[in-house]
This record gives C-alpha cells, structure tokens and sequence, in this order.
C-alpha cells in the first residue's frame, strides 16, 4: 500500500470556482461530500483540508536557533497550492483514478505526488 | 524456436541477445520487482552466455537458458545486500515457484509471454512523457543499447542514460503498477503503447541513419500482435508499418522523396505488401475499425495500384472520410484534401485546403500539398510561395531537396 498527495493549485486572484451562485456552490458540496464518503468506504481517506491563501501565509527561517519571520509564501508565484487529499492506493493506476475523481468533482486539475516515505522518520529511518 | 547452432559467430549471438532482452527483462521484473536489478541480471546473464555459447552453441531456448541464469545472478545481488537479504527471504517462495526449473522449458511460455505484456505498459505508461517511453520501450523490450537508444534521439550517451534512470526513478517511486490495465481502461493504455510503436518506425522512416528503428518497430509491433491477438488497432498498426516499409525503396531518390505517384511502384516489397494486405483483409472481416486499422486501409489501397492513375481513389476518399470521423485531426483533413485533388481535381482540393491552411501554418506538408495544387491548376507563383515556405518548414533533407526540386520543376514550367 502507497500514499499519495493528490493536490489542487488555485489561480491568485481567482476564488476556485467563482463566481458561483449558492446552487453550483450547493452542487460542488455535494460532490466533494460524496466524493469523500467513497473515499471514506474505501479506506482511501487519510486526511485532507482547503488552505487558506497566500496571504495568509509566514515563513519561518532559522537563522543560528533564532527564528526570522517574512510575510507571504515561500514561492512567489501566481498558483499557490488550494487543498489536498492524503489517500492509501495500492499503485499509481488506483492515485490516478482517485484523482480523476477529484478533479471531477471539484473542477480542477489535481497533481498527484507519490510519498516517499510517511509517518515519523523514526519509524522509517533506514528502509532506504 | 531456435535451433541449436555449433559454433555461432557473433553476430548470431548478438542477434539472439537482442531478440531474448524484452522477454528475460519482463520476466526478471515481475520475479524482483525492480527494473534496475532485472537489467543488471540480464546484462551479467548476457556475459556469461557470450563465452559459452561460441564454444558450445546456442542453446535449444535461449531466453530460458537467459532467464534462469540471470534470475540466479539476481539472487546472488540480493544476498550480498543487507536489504536484499529481507526481500530475499520474502522472494523466497516466489523465485523457486514462479520461475523455478520451469524456466528452461517452452511451458513458461504463457507467464513470459504475459511477462512482457505487462512491461510494455509499465513502458508506456501516460504518467510518463512521451520521450521517456519512447526510450524505456526500445530499451527494455527492443533491446537497443543505452548508446544505440541515445543515438535514435541525437543526444548524447550519458543524457540518455540519465533520462533512462528518471524514468526508471518515477516508475519506482510513484509505484508504477506492472500489469495489463483492467478492461474499462484498455482502449485509452493500449493507444498509449500504439502510439509509442509508431514513433519510434517513423523517426526510423524521417533519418535514414536510423533505418534500423524502423524494424524495432517492427518487431515490437509483431510481438504485440502476438500477445493481443483479439486488439485490431494492434493489428492495423503492425499492417500499416509493413506497408509503409514495402514502399521504403522507391520512397526516395537521389536523397530526396519521391512522391507515391512518382515512385517506382516495381521496387517496393510484394512481401510484405501481401502480409499488410493481407491483415486488412483479417481486420475488415473482423469489423471493429479503429484509426491505424483505416490508415493500413488506405495504403492497402495504394499498394494495390500499378500506377497513380488506376489508383481507387473514390475508396481512398471513403476511407479518409471514415478515418476524419474517428480521428478529427487537421493532419488526416490535409490528407484526405489530396485525396480529392485525384477524385474532384484540384478546384476542390483547393477549397479543402484553404479551410485546413490556418490549423496547419507551421506544417510543412500542407505548404507543400497547397505548392502541388496550385501548380496544378496554372497558378505558379501562388505555388512557388507555398513551396518556399514548405521548405522552411520542412525538418528533414530529403524533403528539403524534394521540395527544391518543386521550386526547379515550376521554373521549367514557365519557360514552357
């Protein structure tokens, strides 16, 4: 069994999926929702959520033990990442489908990244 | 089969290698499950056969005679690393049931066979850019050398073994599953591996330093009809190399190409013109038409003239028409456009032309079809512009000089 991050990336400026009238916002919810059910039944869910934007982001560097905060993500850049699943498939064929779903249901091209490792690094230290 | 040879020279052994790579890797890969130990195997397998094999002749099945050696060397490998030993014990009963005594014997055929199946779509995997199957394919399952894989892609060895060891990367880390797709996505995976296929027989047929891809190709295509006799468009695209290869001889002339209806129709292969006819022939009684089975259609047509001018070209602009609704592409509009110069005259083929013109400015052929029809109809400085820019755009000597020659033959026409 694999981990994969299925990601979606949002335009700056554009809200994913405006303008939307309450009834395509109704019809989104509905499809993630059952989207997620399926992943649920499946036991594909992991974990996932929608991040807020770029805006909202602070980056943290270390500089000898004293952290320097900056304002604004780490890659300035016009797409910033939207929301993400974390899902179990057993390939890369079962992620793809997984992530046709996704993009399917919330209209937007999904990135899919396989996981090199997961959990804490003391669990897989060594397995190379 | 092959049969056992005394003293084979090396070219035997080579050709032997070559032909057995594909089968011995796949296999390989679906013993260990990883690509790199597999080819390591195989290459170490190949060593030790070199030597044996001269003094002692080809033996009886010699991907068996390949595959046992190098599933043994694999072992050996794994054994000597710590991880290995881990996966070895896991392998344990999977190496000494699956590949077994049984490998030396021709009733692993059904297991290898599929063996190589499933490599061919790990290869061609959509996740995986068109160039890193392209080289994967010819690599695993042609057999072609890291050098003789970089060479068909102009770039040098250590840039092809590089882009080799990224794909290799990718199929590993994103766990690029090693079977045959399920049913509902054949279509989609199986025009996947066509694709590739037809890729690498036509930059074999563009430089003619790379003539021998088109018999990888070839021979790939073969082997996939072999493995998937129930696919058509398989099947129609091993038929549309073979006659497009029949044609290769009379194809150019003086390193330019010559034009079908210009080309001696007396040098091309009748050989092969029969075995592509006659998988047509099998596809048309099967019914199930797809856009490589019409493509092998329509040179089945051609290959049946004596001359351009006895040529059934109704039938061809039938076929054309039932390809453009399978395949809506401006290429296959363009094609079918020439096709009405020879039924409706070059009026029409104009017509058809100037529609298509604006989806295909940067594509040589349509200049150059335009620079033909026009000269046809008397419109010579129209057609002289159209060739001059087709020669621009024209990516390979042969039609560099073909269309050169255009340029010459309007001149005299003037002076008529």
């Amino acid at each position: 069994m694999s981990q994969y991050l299925l990601a979606t990336y949002a335009v700056e400026g554009e809200v994913p999926g405006a303008p939307m009238t309450p009834e395509d916002m109704a019809t989104f919810m509905e499809k993630v929702i059952a989207l997620e059910a399926e992943m649920d039944t499946s036991e594909t869910f992991v974990f996932g959520g929608a991040l807020h934007g770029p805006d909202a982001a602070t980056v943290v560097h270390s500089s000898e033990g004293d952290p320097i905060m900056t304002d604004g993500p780490f890659v300035e850049s016009k797409e910033h990442i939207g929301g993400f699943y974390i899902i179990n498939a057993d390939d890369l064929d079962e992620a793809l489908a997984w992530a046709g779903k996704t993009a399917d249901a919330t209209g937007h091209p999904i990135e899919v990244r396989p996981f090199r490792a997961t959990g804490r690094v003391e669990d897989w230290r060594g397995e190379g | 089969m092959t049969p056992t040879v005394a003293h084979p020279e090396a070219t035997d052994v080579e050709s032997v290698f070559r032909e057995v790579y594909g089968q011995a890797v796949a296999t390989l890969v679906r013993v260990f499950g990883d690509i790199t130990l597999a080819e390591d195997a195989v290459q170490d397998a190949f060593v030790v056969a070199s030597d044996r094999w001269r003094s002692d002749g080809i033996p009886p099945n010699p991907a068996g005679w390949i595959v046992t050696t190098a599933r043994n060397r694999a072992i050996d490998v794994l054994r000597r690393s710590a991880r290995g030993r881990e996966l070895h014990e896991q392998l344990g009963a999977v190496t000494s049931e699956e590949v077994g005594s049984g490998a030396e014997g021709r009733e692993e055929d059904g297991p290898v066979r599929d063996d190589q199946l499933r490599l061919i779509f790990t290869c061609c995997h959509p996740s995986l850019r068109t160039e890193h199957q392209v080289a994967l394919t010819l690599r695993l399952l042609g057999g072609l050398g890291v050098d003789e894989v970089a060479r068909s892609f102009l770039v040098s060895e250590s840039a092809m073994a590089k882009r080799l060891v990224r794909a290799k990367y990718k199929i590993k880390a994103a766990n690029i599953p090693y079977r045959v797709p399920a049913e509902a996505d054949l279509p989609d995976r199986l025009r996947s591996v066509l694709s590739v296929l037809y890729l690498i027989y036509n930059t074999g047929l563009d430089d003619p330093e790379q003539a021998s891809l088109r018999s990888d190709a070839i021979r790939l295509a073969r082997a996939l009809v072999d493995l998937m006799p129930d696919e058509p468009e398989a099947a129609g695209l091993l038929a549309l190399m073979l006659l497009s290869e029949s044609r290769v001889p009379a194809r150019t002339a003086d390193g330019a190409l010559v034009l079908l209806r210009d080309q001696d129709r007396s040098e091309w292969d009748r050989t092969m013109i029969e075995e592509g006819q006659g998988i047509v022939r099998a596809c048309i009684r099967r019914d199930r038409p797809g856009p490589y089975q019409l493509q092998a259609a329509i040179q089945a047509v051609h290959c049946d003239a004596d001359s351009v001018d006895v040529t059934d070209w109704p039938q061809i602009v039938a076929l054309y028409d039932h390809l453009f609704s399978v395949m809506p592409t401006p290429v296959v509009a363009l094609n079918r456009a020439i096709a009405i110069a020879e039924v409706e005259g070059p009026g029409a083929a104009l017509t058809a032309l100037d529609t298509i013109a604006p989806a295909l400015d940067d594509y040589h052929l349509m200049h150059a079809a335009r620079g033909t029809t026009l000269r046809r109809l008397g419109q010579r400085v129209a057609a002289k512009a159209a060739f001059e820019r087709a020669v621009i755009l024209a990516a390979t000597e042969a039609d560099r000089r073909f269309l050169a020659q255009q340029i010459e033959e309007l001149a005299e026409d003037a002076l008529r």
